[in-house]
């Protein structure tokens, strides 16, 4: 077993004189519509363009609470520029709050998603108090607000009669809410326009209509944008990966509902048939006792097999992420629990074969027979992993189709194209 | 395309709506499948051939997915995905059909029937905004022109949904063809590409081919 730590990743190194640094420093920070032109054709960006222009006049604002860090952040960073290059208005603003808000807001983030609420009753106070003073202290005068999450969800106390089209953009699982938090919640959600989900299975019964916006990947970021041949290599190399035998690959943190576990006794099923390797590639787990765990008990299931590569990689190695995708032989998603299963879209859009669990946003994404396979069990993996191997002319057909599908539904510019459409639907 | 003339370009965007049903066994889905509405049997069917139209093989809707996939039930998804969506001109018809050939096998399968699937189905709907390109076609190489370049979406509008908005077995292209420039024949082969076996880029290749026949002759 081979175990790196967070310091070992590659970092572009500002010496070489190596073409795919170079490129990579010339790639502007913000990827224009003409980018993706250049990627996706230039009908996808004319089509874009008169559905946009159907929003003459029209502005928007984006409301969530942090502009670095996170998933919601990251997909703000891309479409707020994009839709301003659609030349419509757009704003996008960040609710204060101090450390003991967003622990709140923390604490309801897990108890919506199932987990339990500890925290004492005046929390719900704190929680409406600072949106008061968001309230206070932000502009709420576009024709259009989306509000993400539920940290600003109260901000919808601002709204006027008449005063815009109000948009809750939920980004989190709502299937099976801690009953107490989502009481609290829900008076302020019925209040809006209407709701949008990253999949049906997220959503719950509610009074105002519900719509689907998968989460989308951006092809041009350093996790997706292609590699050269030689980046890929060193990568490889750099973790000692066998570059000549076949390599079986999970990104996820080192967490239960990821089942670490279970994807190496997949392997060690695969392996009394075929000559391969495992690489878990997955965030540093210091701060999460429970990952610490989940690393222990990983590390005595692989046991000192040299083939099983744990990568606790820092949150720094999108290339280095980027690089194992693309050296890997078939990429595996056993997870218990998903959300939507964005390293999942990142591996599809890479052509690579993927056998995943049909648990959350995956069998989406994962259509059985077609994009992937699906899989229900250790068992079941092991198997549909071994006959990828055996059958490379089908896990190639499938990669490729993979790729398509992503393509056509879970890249930026669809993600924009669904906004636009939305605000639209709101104006008929 | 309601009136002939020019042929204009158009593009359709297509908003979804989380419905509140899903069905977990075969029951639950032929029971919400009689009660859904019609744009949700178009999200499942029209839709998903428009969303999936890079698969040339064994997909053809929604519903024949989910019997395969989660439910392990090849012989009713063999039967569902042979309904082919070219046939239809109107969503009642089509789901009177796929209703019927899920009632038939709850009938003849009541214990399969009842057994809950892996993932549940989740019955969503469309929501259609049609915009115009801005692209017309006066005559067949101003039509070749513009069929080059058009996005995904607008070939899904003009040769796949368009049965429902015309009525009539045929697509827009065709139908313009036939009604504007008199090239039955052309109209006639260009209806007769298989959109099952065909990706859309494929399908608009061959429509290319057989225009720029047309144009030599």
């Amino acid at each position: 077993m081979t175990q790196v730590q967070a310091q070992s990743p590659i970092r572009p190194d500002p010496d070489s004189r190596a073409p795919m640094q170079r490129s990579q420093q010339e790639v502007p920070r913000t990827s224009t519509l003409e980018d993706y032109a250049k990627l996706l054709g230039e009908s996808e960006i004319v089509e874009l363009r008169a559905l946009a222009s159907r929003m003459k006049g029209k502005s928007v604002s984006m409301i969530n609470s942090t502009s670095v860090g996170g998933g919601v952040a990251e997909m703000l960073n891309r479409i707020v520029p994009l839709v301003s290059e659609l030349q419509v208005p757009i704003r996008w603003d960040v609710i204060n709050g101090e450390n003991e808000f967003f622990a709140i807001t923390k604490a309801f983030h897990n108890a919506l998603q199932g987990g339990p609420f500890d925290l004492p009753e005046e929390s719900f106070q704190k929680f409406l108090a600072n949106s008061e003073q968001n309230r206070a202290r932000l502009k709420f005068d576009t024709d259009f607000v989306v509000i993400h999450d539920p940290q600003p969800v109260a901000l919808i106390d601002a709204r006027q009669e008449k005063n815009g089209h109000w948009v809750w953009r939920c980004h989190i699982d709502l299937s099976q809410p801690n009953r107490k938090v989502w009481n609290f919640l829900a008076p302020y959600v019925h209040r809006y326009d209407g709701a949008v989900f990253s999949s049906p299975a997220f959503a719950r019964q509610l009074p105002i209509p519900q719509y689907l916006s998968s989460p989308s990947i951006d092809p041009l970021s350093d996790k997706n944008r292609d590699l050269e041949a030689e980046v890929i290599e060193r990568v490889v190399e750099h973790f000692g990966i066998d570059p000549y035998r076949p390599m079986l690959l999970q990104v996820s943190r080192f967490d239960r509902a990821k089942d670490p576990v279970g994807v190496v006794r997949a392997y060690q099923i695969v392996k009394r048939y075929v000559d391969c390797q495992l690489v878990l590639a997955g965030g540093s787990a210091t701060d999460d006792p429970e990952g610490e765990a989940v690393l222990a008990e990983l590390r005595e299931v692989a046991g000192k097999d040299p083939d099983i590569h744990i990568l606790d990689l820092p949150p720094w190695s999108a290339q280095e992420i980027n690089a194992l995708q693309r050296a890997a032989t078939i990429v595996i998603q056993k997870s218990l629990r998903e959300g939507f299963g964005l390293t999942v879209t990142e591996a599809l859009w890479k052509k690579k074969p993927v056998v995943a669990s049909a648990v959350g946003g995956i069998p989406s994404q994962v259509i059985h027979k077609h994009s992937g396979l699906l899989a229900h069990s250790v068992e079941g993996t092991a198997y549909q992993i071994r006959f990828l191997l055996a059958n490379p002319a089908i896990a190639q057909r499938l990669g490729e189709q993979g790729h398509e599908h992503v393509r056509e539904n879970f890249l930026i510019i669809s993600n924009v194209r669904r906004v636009v459409t939305l605000f639209l639907h709101f104006l008929r | 395309m309601t009136e002939l003339g020019p042929f204009q370009f158009q593009t359709a965007s297509y908003l979804v709506r989380i419905g509140n049903q899903s069905a977990n066994t075969l029951l639950e889905l032929r029971k919400e499948l009689e009660e859904c509405s019609d744009e949700s049997v178009f999200y499942h069917t029209f839709q998903s051939l428009g969303r999936h139209h890079f698969l040339t093989e064994g997909f053809s809707n929604d519903f024949a997915q989910w019997v395969l996939a989660s439910c392990n039930k090849p012989a009713l998804a063999e039967r569902l995905a042979s309904v082919d969506i070219r046939d239809y001109v109107s969503l009642t018809e089509l789901r009177t059909d796929l209703l019927r050939i899920v009632k038939e096998y709850c009938g003849q399968n009541v214990t399969d029937a009842a057994w809950a699937a892996f993932e549940p189905f989740y019955f969503c709907e469309t929501i259609e905004q049609q915009v115009p390109l801005g692209i017309e076609a006066k005559d067949l190489e101003e039509f070749r022109t513009g069929l080059g370049d058009l996005p995904h979406a607008s070939l899904q509008f003009h040769f796949i949904t368009s049965r429902l908005r015309l009525h009539l077995h045929t697509n827009d292209f065709s139908q313009w063809l036939l009604k504007e420039l008199a090239c039955k024949d052309l109209a006639k082969r260009i209806d007769q590409i298989d959109i099952y076996t065909n990706t859309l880029d494929g399908a608009r290749t061959k429509i290319l081919r057989l225009v720029d026949k047309e144009l030599e002759q």
